[in-house]
């Protein structure tokens, strides 16, 4: 499939501090409530709830007092090389050329999940049920983002609703490039650590750009050729060495 | 009550002993019909699929029948191709064949798409990977190829169905499906064309997925070693099931349907087409264990554990791949007829396993290192819908086997005794 290339325009990205997160959650509570994900009868069942944002454990295996604990916030990685969106059928998943996004065109996914499939993150969630939420919880709905019907699979857009609404007020304003804080993802936005860090990644002057060239950025499962746009930080070398496989005695 | 439907010179059961048999398959098919409305009315929440396992036992069973009925478009293409114009021996030999094979592959592919109806979560959407075709996806290529494979099988099966003793009274049936009979050839490369691509693009669905090590292939120009792989054992394991199927009418009626050397020849092409499959089986297994498996940090152990172990892989490749092979391509031992429906038996299951190993263990191997292992077991619905497709198939099978002209060998294998004399299938008395 020929690529397509964006080094030209926007490639927006972020960073994950690790070292900064502390496994609170609300970066998940406030992608769920701005993306209006439905809640689940039985929302303790991990392989069927939808989560855009899905946050891991790991710890570095050791006992008292040497055990550490690490929290991995995992949204869509938004591949620069996606798996999924060569594979989908009815072309229900696009890359956007200006922006490197991964979309999801909810009502013309036919739900046969080879996406799924594809992606090695889980980043992925199909609807096994119809769209359901609490009582009350129904009044909360953004208007700028469509519940998804029964049948289909939905995923992290970097809340493409707040590009689009930030791209109207610059264009009202008579720009054509957004600043920095202009466009951010709610789960960035929510972050009470600021372990989370968006932005254009063509862009030098944005903060993403830089931090990715620290020597503790890193991606998950970099050598499957993905090229993600999610990057990780951490100082602690057993957790950059977790984020991909490594043959016994290869260096990370 | 039905005699004027039952073919000239062959005799049939009664219908009261074969109406009970009937209502054995339907009822597997009600339970089929009960899980696809449960599955249509409430949702996939009815099956035991999850993020994890995207695929279940559907995909498991359409790959697998969809292999199995390539003893259609094989037989057809050695019959009516290569039969016609290079080797004469396999015309004569599998035209007592070919019949029996086109019903076989009508029903695989036919249940097939109603499977895969009933698997995606937007039924009704379907028609949206025709109409917003991605054509770089595998699936996109299976999907045209198989309908339009489908087509051909109907086409294909037309003329037998216009053979029946009661259609052919009506003078229109009976010119159309002679003028479809003449042309069959050509539809015979069509189907031959099409199956090629859509046994090929179901391999090439796995071998593409560079995000899991598992099934990841390295290929040729666009198409992933899976997608020759598919094809070649496809070919290798759909004379075996067409052998097995009439092996299996050959008992539930009594009667010899074909001669033994049709026996033969089906299984050197099976045993052949095997072993060569499972030389280049073990040849891409070795260079995926020693290319995509440590390029991407893991090692072959990694992909086997828990209830998917390194038996898997012995199973696949060693006890129903080599065995079967050795069996088939030796004339000594397929000239002994338990050993004959071992081997073939053997051969189905292991293509049967390679396409489970292929859709459900590639979704079962966690890819990031703080994920885990997941194992699936199919629920009561998915297993109805799988059931229920036999049901289907024995049923149609049965039925045309009953009124239509299957076999051809099988008037003069099983002369119909009339007061002590034979009756042909023309009609003509010969003094037995």
């Amino acid at each position: 499939m020929k690529k397509e290339e964006n080094s030209k325009g926007n490639r927006y990205g972020m960073v994950i501090d690790l070292d900064k997160c502390t496994g609170c959650g609300l970066c998940t509570v406030a992608c769920a409530s701005e993306n209006n994900i439905s809640v689940l009868y039985d929302e303790s069942d991990k392989t069927r709830n939808i989560a855009w944002l899905q946050i891991y454990t790991i710890t570095n295996g050791k006992d008292f007092p040497d055990t550490e604990v690490v929290y991995i916030p995992r949204p869509c990685m938004q591949c620069d090389n996606p798996p999924c969106v060569s594979v989908c059928p009815p072309t229900a998943t696009r890359k956007d050329p200006n922006t490197g996004i991964i979309s999801q065109i909810y009502s013309r996914c036919v739900g046969c999940r080879y996406c799924m499939a594809a992606c090695p993150y889980h980043a992925r969630s199909f609807n096994w049920f119809d769209p359901s939420f609490p009582e009350g919880m129904d009044r909360y709905l953004s208007p700028e983002v469509s519940p998804r019907m029964r049948g289909v699979v939905e995923k992290c857009t970097f809340c493409h609703h707040r590009l689009m609404r930030a791209r109207s007020k610059a264009y009202a304003e008579g720009r054509r490039e957004l600043k920095e804080d202009e466009y951010i993802p709610a789960c960035a936005e929510a972050c009470p650590t600021q372990a989370i860090s968006f932005g254009d990644l063509n862009n030098p002057e944005h903060q993403v750009s830089q931090l990715i060239k620290s020597p503790h950025a890193f991606r998950l499962l970099e050598r499957l050729g993905t090229e993600p746009k999610v990057y990780y930080l951490s100082a602690k070398n057993w957790v950059r060495r977790m984020a991909d496989n490594y043959l016994a005695g290869e260096l990370s | 009550m039905d005699l004027a439907l039952i073919p000239n010179g062959v005799q049939r059961c009664s219908l009261k002993r074969f109406v009970p048999w009937m209502v054995l398959w339907i009822a597997l098919i009600s339970w089929g019909l009960v899980s696809a409305f449960l599955c249509f009315f409430k949702g996939l929440n009815q099956t035991n699929m999850n993020h994890y396992f995207a695929f279940g036992l559907w995909i498991v069973f359409d790959l697998s029948i969809i292999a199995l009925g390539a003893g259609a478009f094989f037989t057809g293409f050695l019959t009516h191709i290569i039969g016609e114009v290079f080797i004469y021996p396999f015309r004569d030999n599998l035209k007592a064949v070919v019949n029996a094979a086109v019903v076989i592959g009508f029903i695989c592919y036919s249940s097939a798409i109603a499977m895969l109806g009933v698997d995606v979560g937007q039924p009704l959407r379907a028609w949206f990977i025709f109409w917003h075709a991605n054509v770089h996806s595998m699936l996109t290529e299976v999907s045209f190829c198989i309908t339009a494979y489908l087509g051909v099988l109907t086409i294909e099966y037309l003329p037998l169905v216009f053979s029946n003793r009661k259609l052919r009274e009506i003078p229109e049936i009976d010119i159309f499906g002679n003028n479809l009979h003449h042309i069959i050839a050509l539809f015979a490369a069509v189907g031959t064309f099409l199956s090629f691509f859509h046994q090929g693009s179901l391999g090439g669905m796995f071998g593409v997925l560079f995000g899991r090590p598992f099934a990841f292939r390295e290929g040729f120009l666009i198409w992933p070693w899976t997608f020759f792989l598919f094809i070649h054992s496809s070919i290798a394991a759909g004379p075996s099931f067409t052998l097995l199927c009439v092996w299996i009418a050959q008992k539930v009626t009594g009667k010899e349907l074909i001669t033994r050397d049709v026996f033969n020849l089906l299984a050197k092409i099976s045993g052949w087409l095997l072993a060569t499959y499972i030389v280049l089986k073990i040849v891409d297994t070795i260079a995926w264990a020693y290319g995509v498996v440590p390029r991407a940090g893991m090692s072959f152990m990694d992909f086997y554990q828990g209830s998917y172990g390194i038996w898997l892989i012995i199973a696949e490749i060693g006890i129903f791949g080599i065995i079967p092979a050795i069996i088939l391509i030796t004339p000594k031992f397929r000239e002994r007829n338990d050993l004959l429906i071992i081997g073939a038996l053997m051969n189905v299951i292991g293509i049967v396993l390679d396409r489970f190993v292929f859709s459900i263990q590639t979704l079962s191997i966690p890819v990031m290192p703080f994920d885990k292992f997941m194992s699936y077991f199919p629920s009561w619905q998915e297993w109805g819908i799988a059931i229920g497709a036999i049901g289907y198939g024995i049923l149609l099978f049965s039925l045309s086997y009953r009124y239509l002209p299957l076999f051809p060998q099988e008037a003069e294998m099983n002369p119909v005794q009339v007061l002590g004399r034979a009756v042909t299938d023309s009609g003509v008395i010969k003094r037995s």
